[in-house]
């Protein structure tokens, strides 16, 4: 799998880290329910098809993004 | 003619050429309903359908599978069988399935080749070598059996190591296991499937469930590209397509897919009599009867649903064996597969009631599915007949990680990437 980096275009997969589902929304800053925290941290859509997700190219720029890929077929499309 | 084999019935076919062998089970068309509908036609969702007639006498069951038996994770595994774990829940329910695959062949009456050849896990460092100490005198007081090995006693076992001045990691000692080994994997979904179906339990292939029927919260049936099946009670078992399809009942569940990759070597005269692992990074091996070299490491690392691999990893793996075992080097890889599992953050499987009534989950199980198969069925039949867990899977609730009651044996779970 190639991933295109935005800042040094496309590199293999193995220069990158994976950081997890883009689309999970981090409870507000002073959240006490517990239930709330278990849920952003514990639970996954993990989705079979398209799926927003973080990479860090660390073995390169070091940059964070986000990036669309297709979990069933590992296609890669637009950057969100 | 009876359908059970025995060397009798080896004897009389041999001297009757022309008098087929019966087909090992049915292809029943799906009844509309039926007690019990397993979702997943996996070696543990097999297993599930046999204990639930052998232990429970709950025969009116069907088991869906979307593709043909044998087609998933079942047959994609690296076949090693052990119990050697050390957290409390963990060692009891592990312990439990080695016993049970040591009757296996015997009770199936098919011949699932269980091999104790014994498992070496091997230390890099002293202070490794300590915590395996530490694992092996846990796992003793729970009576499973375990052996300390110095370097001296690995050298006798695994003469074919490098143990050189230049091994980048050099080996200190190692655990082993005897009665561990490996199981002909094809063999276990085949005896479960043909012991199953000789309890009258419908095994229905090529046959997908879309969606399940709900009535007040809990769950009626299922929808199929077969058409409805009501069932009084649903139980899923299709790790690595878990939050798929529980997504269908409404569920969101602590689990993420990934894949993890398999290797064999070209064929070699006998050379690894034992399941060989490594303390240095995670890398397992041993010798199929055919002689190729199975061997794995972990998974790629990042959520997917496609049964193939990225050639990094493949590049990462094979460093991992000939750091280990120089010679492999000169071997030719003959093929690589991927299977899909459910890694969960704590790296323990679920077996377990869920929030909807009637509906039941097997799934989470990781890198340890293969091993677990025969407690899988056994304690999941249990939780479906009696609808409360066995005490051997209570540990594995859906809820542990709301009440803090998680499973990390090894720190395996899908957060490799952030470790």
């Amino acid at each position: 799998m190639r991933i295109p980096c935005p800042w040094c275009g496309p590199r293999d997969y193995s220069e990158f880290r994976y950081g997890g589902d883009a689309a999970k929304q981090r409870p507000v800053h002073g959240e006490t329910d517990a239930k709330v925290w278990h849920d952003y941290y514990f639970l996954f859509d993990n989705p079979k098809g398209p799926h927003d997700e973080y990479w860090q190219h660390v073995l390169g720029c070091r940059q964070w993004f986000k990036l669309a890929r297709d979990t069933a077929t590992n296609e890669i499309g637009e950057v969100p | 003619m009876s359908d059970r084999y025995s060397a009798l019935a080896l004897a009389r076919h041999a001297l009757q050429p022309d008098l087929p062998w019966p087909r090992a089970w049915r292809s029943p068309e799906p009844k509309t309903s039926y007690d019990v509908v397993i979702v997943g036609g996996g070696g543990h969702g097999l297993a599930t359908a046999y204990y639930l007639a052998e232990n429970h006498g709950i025969r009116n069951v069907a088991v869906i599978e979307r593709n043909y038996i044998g087609s998933g994770n079942v047959g994609r595994n690296t076949t090693i069988i052990r119990s050697n774990y050390m957290i409390g829940g963990n060692t009891a329910f592990f312990e439990h399935s080695l016993k049970l695959w040591e009757g296996l062949s015997h009770e199936l009456n098919f011949n699932c080749m269980v091999s104790h050849r014994g498992q070496i896990v091997l230390a890099v460092n002293p202070v490794q070598l300590d915590t395996f100490a530490r694992r092996g005198n846990i796992m003793r007081l729970n009576g499973i059996d375990a052996e300390l090995l110095d370097r001296g006693e690995v050298m006798k076992l695994l003469p074919y190591l490098d143990y050189s001045k230049e091994a980048r990691w050099p080996i200190c000692g190692g655990i082993l296991q005897r009665r561990a080994g490996t199981a002909r994997h094809d063999a276990v979904a085949w005896a479960y499937t043909r012991a199953a179906d000789r309890h009258g339990i419908d095994i229905i292939e090529n046959c997908e469930v879309t969606g399940f029927t709900m009535a007040e919260g809990r769950v009626t049936g299922v929808d199929t590209t077969r058409g409805r099946i009501n069932a009084g009670k649903v139980a899923i078992a299709v790790a690595g397509h878990t939050s798929h399809v529980a997504r269908l009942a409404g569920l969101r569940l602590p689990v993420e897919s990934h894949v993890l990759q398999a290797f064999v070597t070209e064929p070699v005269k006998p050379l690894v009599h034992h399941v060989v692992s490594w303390g240095a990074e995670l890398f397992y091996l041993s010798q199929s009867d055919k002689g190729g070299l199975v061997f794995g490491g972990h998974i790629d690392g990042f959520n997917t649903y496609t049964q193939r691999g990225q050639f990094g990893k493949i590049r990462e793996v094979a460093e991992c064996a000939v750091s280990l075992m120089p010679f492999i080097s000169r071997l030719r890889l003959l093929r690589h597969w991927g299977g899909i599992q459910d890694m969960t953050p704590d790296g323990s499987p679920f077996i377990c009631r869920t929030p909807v009534r009637n509906l039941y989950l097997n799934g989470g199980w990781c890198y340890q599915g293969f091993k677990a198969t025969p407690a899988s069925g056994w304690t999941f039949a249990h939780t479906i007949a009696h609808d409360e867990e066995h005490e051997l899977n209570r540990c594995y609730a859906l809820d542990r990680f709301e009440k803090g009651a998680e499973l990390d044996e090894f720190g395996l779970g899908n957060w490799t990437y952030k470790q």
